[in-house]
């Protein structure tokens, strides 16, 4: 194995490694209620919530579910739902 | 051609450390390391030394300070004592994994509870383990010189590891010595700058210490005891460089005083070596065969210069000034460790000596 002394490595390579995995409740946003205000995505530990083509969404690949965006959602448009495989 | 004077031991490691031209120095005062960090801070606030002096809130962002520092390509140094370095910890194993050649003075002090100021080596023992090399000296001149080399070893690309210089606390901080110094050309030669293979750059990021699986971990972990056992004679080398440039004998991993025909080698390490040579003298006046062991390199520990030094003894006498706790002295551990199985191996009997 060929290893890089101190691991280092070139920047970026989390998004290489998918952590959503970890998830065992999941955050969903309600369109309806949402009104686009972006604290989900400012307090997101792992920026995992994108502005995508006018709204917010949840990149699954990276969330974790640890529910931060649901408690701070002002409009109550974010639901924590158990995940399911 | 150099400098004698007479000066504090704490003087005289700054005074190595200014000459050794670091960038970054953070520092956080505690017994008795303070008088080290407070000379670098003299001669920064004067501008005799063009380095960023970091004023931190802890030990832990003192080390964390070098770390940053050292990842960015600048040469960094702190010193810290007893409660500072269990503090640090936590850094120094990550620097360590992350292979930053930093060098810390490691000024040996008692831990608390219960509190107390005085020398033993259970704060530095306990980074043992950390990846770190370590050094031991036993004297104010000793201490200048290894400073000098300190930075050179740690940089080496082969070895890329944080160097800690061990001193005892009062004894050798607070002593006036007489010191020779060697003049900053002959350092400058000596002792070129840092030019680390990696360096963080905003142009092209780069992750220190990025996530290991379970299939890589223990091969980087066993990356630094490789760094450090297959360095051996790299370090050796740069004694041997050191000791040309200082003109004092600086060379031994270990240093064996009047072990030939010895039956019995007291084996120590730090100031209280200087004594043992005294009552090694006396008890070889007075027809014993006694001798020491002094290890100046304890990390990577040098078993193979020790065994040549011990083999031909009956006993040795380990004088511990740390000792794991359930078990016994860390230097008698090792060298139990080490000595076991060899032919006829001497009998090492450990004595703690001085935890206070």
């Amino acid at each position: 194995m060929k290893l890089k002394k101190g691991a280092v490595v070139e920047g970026g390579t989390s998004l290489n490694y998918k952590t959503g995995g970890w998830r065992d409740q999941r955050p969903e946003i309600d369109y309806e209620l949402c009104n686009q205000c972006g604290k989900c995505r400012e307090v997101c530990p792992d920026d995992a919530v994108r502005h995508n083509d006018d709204r917010y969404e949840i990149d699954y690949d990276f969330c974790k579910g640890c529910g931060i965006c649901a408690y701070e959602c002002k409009a109550e448009a974010i639901q924590i739902l158990p995940e399911e495989k | 051609m150099s400098d004698i004077k007479v000066v504090e031991g704490s003087e005289a490691v700054a005074l190595a450390v200014k000459a050794c031209r670091p960038h970054v120095i953070s520092a956080y005062p505690i017994s008795p390391q303070t008088h080290i960090v407070e000379g670098l801070a003299k001669m920064a606030a004067d501008g005799d030394i063009d380095a960023e002096y970091v004023r931190v809130e802890s030990e832990f962002s003192a080390a964390s300070v070098l770390a940053g520092a050292s990842a960015a390509g600048s040469r960094s140094y702190t010193a810290s004592s007893s409660q500072g370095l269990l503090l640090m910890t936590e850094v120094l194993y990550a620097s360590a994994g992350m292979r930053l050649p930093f060098v810390l003075t490691g000024v040996n002090r008692s831990i608390s509870a219960p509190i107390n100021i005085q020398v033993d080596h259970q704060d530095s023992m306990s980074l043992r383990d950390a990846g770190l090399i370590q050094f031991y000296v036993e004297s104010v001149q000793e201490a200048y010189d290894m400073h000098l080399a300190a930075f050179k070893i740690a940089e080496d690309p082969d070895i890329m590891l944080p160097v800690m210089v061990c001193m005892d606390g009062w004894v050798l901080t607070h002593s006036y010595e007489r010191v020779q110094f060697v003049d900053q050309k002959a350092v400058d030669d000596f002792l070129p700058p840092f030019a680390p293979e990696h360096y963080l750059d905003p142009a092209t990021p780069k992750t220190w210490g990025s996530y290991a699986e379970s299939d890589a971990m223990m091969e980087f972990k066993y990356a630094i005891h490789k760094a450090m056992s297959e360095g051996k004679p790299r370090i050796q080398e740069i004694l041997n460089e050191l000791s040309a440039l200082t003109g004092r004998d600086n060379s031994g991993l270990i240093e064996a005083y009047r072990v030939d025909g010895a039956e019995i080698i007291l084996v120590a390490i730090g100031s209280v070596t200087g004594t043992v040579k005294d009552a090694v003298d006396e008890l070889r006046d007075a027809g014993k065969k006694v001798g020491l062991l002094k290890i100046r390199c304890y990390r990577p520990f040098p078993h193979e210069e020790i065994w040549q030094a011990v083999k031909n003894a009956r006993v040795i006498a380990v004088m511990d000034a740390s000792f794991s706790m359930g078990s016994e002295g860390s230097i008698g551990l090792d060298l139990k460790a080490k000595l076991f199985g060899r032919p006829q191996a001497p009998m090492v009997v450990d004595f703690v000596a001085g935890l206070r």
